[in-house]
């Protein structure tokens, strides 16, 4: 027991010597590490907002080009564009979606077609965009008011719309209430409107809409010889998608003959990949920096510091210190001091970041839907990037410290 | 069995010119278990290498030094620390107290050297020990704050704190008043003979010298004793000293 217990109580006290120290000492700790303490605030917090920025850019790109890794499949006939080619070309891409067993895939269709509204102040012809209920979430959409598609949208005995913010305006919907409107057509029909959403690169001031496919189809709201063959949007895995790319190109090409089929990755995921880069390289760098001028600052005083305690050392030596003792203990006096700091700057700099408001922040018009908790790895990476400079700093007055003769620290 | 015996043992330094010099030639001194002794000669004597190297802070160049019979020669750096820690209480003459730290924290400080249990009682055992050199209602003062006396007193509890079982006192009246530095040799006397702790002392005070069993004169790094309780002898030296 007293085997495992010594080393224990040795570290715990050696602990309570360090901390001792900086107890007595902190008017001249607390100054020696202001520049740890903004250096660690600063790269946590750039870190942190950095974060957060990725997330907004994330989002903004996954809403209009979906989430990673989102392939994109379109095939349009050579030749003119009917009704048939286009159920043949659904088909195929239903089927290709379905043999790979993706998850989240859909069809949209290629471009917002025409369907004349007959709004209460007269009608209009407004752009609706034909979807699968999956695009709401492989597009993160976030309904401002009401909901999104559901699988049960699709059995329902009229269509449903998710509109925009013009849209909802004019028939009076809220999302408190259902709205109904007449869309024309061949077949006039009553459609409901279920949810509001901003959909990207769209005039917020002029209608626009969304309406399932199948809907669409049922009630013939989307002339495909208008708008084209839909495309197939597949999310599916980062590491596959190189690999999904080629074949389902080969795949559909072989199904489509007469057809120009191309596949491509649509996601932002390269342009991500830069932002990375800079918030990994840039700021980082720019923070360890930051950190080892804190850290001269450290050394410097410290320096000092063990030459004017020279006394002190030998009087604790006399107590019986060891030279592995005197080193660790100055040593942790360094480390325990930068770990202090940098864990004010840490928890400061996490009271900054998750108390701002944010929405205030942002540009206008743009919205966090998972708005990132502060990022564990960036309080951790800064907390222990304080202590690691603390080691750095206290190396040398702890060589110092060891280095001195006990009788004549004694004497000093 | 001697505590403490040194035979023929010599201090030598190497000085900056090149050369050498002798702080102690064959110095030889048994003392005994619970045996208070002091040393007393001129400046530069050697008394303080003398104590350094009974204390184990410093290593003879020459001869051998016993400690309970042990040869302390062949000890590590570590088992020297450690059985210095253990076995010595050092009691200095400018008290060297640590500054910032209560009288509590600066008793306490020995123990975070010594055993589990010790580190773990440090702050009750601490505040015992002053209570038995009568600076109860001081626990929590800082050094700046007590008197000359009051300090050595400290001085005097953070070398007992862990029973050591040999008391090195290098001049522990030299900063005080007459008065005062009869009183606290009082109250090390006292102590001491309480838990039968060896004393050494060194001292240029003649009457704190006299308070020993036996007392020793160091010349030139030559070590003598003088006759037993002569005061005439230390007398006699006190124009020397």
């Amino acid at each position: 027991m007293s085997v495992l217990l010594r080393p224990l109580v040795s570290v715990a006290a050696a602990l309570v010597e360090a901390w001792g120290e900086v107890r007595v000492h902190r008017a001249r700790v607390v100054l020696s590490l202001v520049g740890v303490f903004l250096a660690v605030f600063a790269m946590t917090t750039i870190t942190a907002v950095g974060g957060m920025g990725r997330q907004l850019l994330g989002e903004s790109f996954e809403r209009s080009s979906g989430r990673p890794a989102t392939l994109q499949v379109n095939a349009y006939p050579d030749g003119a564009v009917t009704a048939g080619s286009t159920e043949r070309v659904v088909a195929v891409l239903r089927e290709a979606a379905e043999r790979h067993d993706v998850r989240w895939s859909g069809l949209v269709s290629g471009g917002s077609a025409p369907v004349v509204v007959r709004f209460a102040a007269g009608a209009q012809t407004v752009q609706l965009t034909g979807v699968d209920a999956a695009y709401g979430v492989m597009h993160r959409v976030a309904p401002e008011s009401g909901r999104w598609f559901t699988a049960a949208d699709e059995e329902a005995f009229s269509p449903r719309l998710v509109v925009n913010g013009a849209f909802a305006e004019r028939v009076g919907f809220d999302g408190s209430a259902p709205a109904t409107v007449v869309l024309g057509g061949e077949r006039p029909v009553r459609a409901t409107v279920v949810g509001v959403v901003s959909p990207p690169y769209s005039d917020p001031a002029v209608p626009s809409g969304f309406v399932l496919n199948s809907a669409a189809a049922a009630w013939g709201l989307v002339d495909p010889a208008w708008s084209g063959p839909p495309s197939l949007e597949l999310w599916v895995p980062e590491a596959d998608a190189e690999a999904l790319t080629a074949l389902l190109q080969s795949e559909v090409q072989a199904a489509l003959p007469g057809t120009s089929v191309s596949v491509w990755r649509a996601d932002a995921g390269g342009e991500l990949g830069v932002l990375d880069l800079v918030l990994a390289y840039g700021v980082r760098g720019v923070g360890v920096f930051a950190l080892l001028l804190g850290g001269i600052g450290v050394l410097n005083v410290g320096l000092v510091t063990v030459r004017q305690r020279i006394r002190e050392i030998g009087v604790r030596r006399s107590f019986g210190a060891t030279s592995g003792r005197v080193f660790c203990a100055v040593l942790l006096e360094s480390v325990a001091a930068t770990a202090a700091a940098g864990a004010l700057a840490v928890a400061l700099s996490v009271a900054l970041v998750s108390n701002a408001p944010l929405e205030l922040l942002l540009p206008a018009g743009l919205t966090l839907t998972d708005v990132p908790a502060y990022p564990v790895a960036a309080a951790v990476e800064g907390f222990l990037a304080a202590t690691a400079v603390g080691a750095l700093a206290g190396l040398v007055p702890a060589v110092v410290a060891v280095r001195a003769q006990v009788v004549d620290a004694i004497r000093y | 069995m001697s505590a403490l015996s040194l035979r023929g043992v010599g201090r030598r330094v190497a000085l900056p010119g090149g050369g050498h010099l002798d702080i102690l030639t064959g110095v030889d001194l048994d003392v005994a278990s619970g045996e208070h002794v002091a040393v007393v000669g001129r400046s530069g004597s050697g008394k303080s290498t003398l104590l350094n190297i009974v204390g184990l802070l410093d290593r003879p160049t020459s001869g051998q030094y016993l400690l309970d019979g042990r040869p302390t020669a062949e000890l590590s750096a570590r088992r020297t620390a450690r059985l210095r820690g253990a076995t010595f209480g050092f009691v200095f003459q400018q008290f060297n107290l640590l500054p910032g730290r209560t009288a509590t924290e600066n008793v306490a400080a020995p123990l975070l050297y010594g055993s589990p249990g010790e580190f773990l009682a440090r702050r009750a055992t601490a505040r015992a020990v002053l209570e038995r050199v009568g600076l109860g209602e001081r626990l929590d003062a800082l050094p700046e704050k007590l008197s000359g006396g009051e300090q050595q007193r400290v001085a005097l509890a953070r070398s007992l704190v862990r029973r050591p079982r040999v008391l090195l006192a290098d001049e522990p009246t030299g900063a005080l008043d007459v008065d005062t530095g009869a009183a606290v040799m009082d109250v090390l006397e006292e102590l001491v003979r309480e838990d039968g702790t060896t004393l050494v002392t060194i001292t240029h005070d003649l009457s704190v010298a006299a308070r020993a069993d036996r007392q020793f004169r160091l010349d030139h790094g030559v070590l003598s004793e003088l006759r037993p309780g002569s005061v005439a002898d230390l007398t006699a030296h006190r124009e020397t000293v």
